[in-house]
């Protein structure tokens, strides 16, 4: 009974995965996503600035014609550049920003492993 | 041996990252969105000012004329201070000044057209601001350029003598 009960928790919690987002939900996520270009360092979502607040309609009304999330940040990234996202891909411009931290872990990991395992 | 090795990679992070953040004071931390030549115009309905009809933008820009699109406002300072050459540009036969109203109230923008005199062929009402984003137009005054259904210069900012014979040579 109570491996059911259990399970049936699980499976519960796990259900809100499949629950799709409304266009509300979706919409504040691309907004948060999105520099604010008059008022720089604040998010779209953030921003009360007649630039932002465009682009929050725009949005809505992309969601509405059926654009998905990605398809919105690359109309966006076509039109403003990649400095609008507030999360880029990996370009010329970001590879150092993408592979810093792994080559700091690599170098930090290899420092580790020298100085732990092989000194034993 | 070890010591010296330690010494020489923590100098080098040490310089890397002042020259890094020195660098980074330097530079202005206003971005301006880089900009796109040769883009093609957007292609977006919109509602015309006076008469309110719907139009789609491929219809504004049919011939291969040139033509000089404006996004202004009558809340906006230096759109006021642009619009004489808006207004010496609608006297040239060689380009067609559109405007694109942004987010402004109809009768505030007539009474603005009214004082200062209307230089657009046709106005473009954007009360929500959305068409001067398909533009990539990121405030008021902006203008473009357009040839040949394509983008050739843009301008942000109000316009001024130095732009203005920028504009000329370009259309001659």
């Amino acid at each position: 009974m109570k491996i059911l009960r259990l399970s049936f928790i699980i499976f519960f919690i796990f259900s809100f995965n499949y629950l799709k987002a409304s266009n509300e939900d979706m919409k504040s996520k691309i907004t948060k996503n999105l520099r604010c270009l008059i008022c720089q360092g604040q998010s779209v979502y953030d921003s009360d600035s007649e630039f932002a607040n465009s682009l929050k309609v725009l949005v809505d009304k992309k969601l509405e014609e059926g654009f998905s999330e990605n398809e919105i940040y690359v109309y966006f990234k076509d039109k403003y550049g990649e400095w609008i996202l507030y999360d880029p891909g990996l370009n010329k411009n970001t590879y150092i920003l993408w592979l810093l931290p792994i080559l700091i872990f690599l170098i930090g990991g290899a420092i580790v492993i020298k100085s732990f395992i092989f000194k034993k | 041996m070890k010591n010296k090795l330690l010494l020489i990679s923590l100098t080098s992070i040490f310089i890397i990252i002042f020259v890094i953040f020195y660098k980074g004071l330097q530079d202005t931390n206003i971005y301006t969105p880089e900009s796109k030549m040769n883009n093609k115009i957007p292609l977006f309905t919109a509602n015309l000012f006076y008469s309110g009809e719907v139009i789609n933008s491929s219809e504004l820009f049919i011939s291969n004329r040139f033509y000089l699109l404006n996004i202004w406002s009558s809340w906006c300072v230096p759109c006021r201070q642009e619009h004489s050459f808006l207004m010496d540009f609608s006297d040239n036969e060689k380009v067609t000044v559109i405007g694109i109203n942004y987010k402004d109230t109809k009768s505030n923008a007539k009474s603005f057209l009214d004082e200062l005199g209307n230089p657009y062929e046709e106005i473009i009402f954007d009360e929500s601001g959305i068409n001067a984003i398909e533009w990539g137009a990121y405030g008021v005054p902006e203008s473009f350029l357009i040839h040949n259904g394509v983008v050739i210069r843009k301008y942000i900012g109000p316009l001024n003598e130095k732009l203005v014979k920028e504009i000329e040579s370009s259309i001659k």
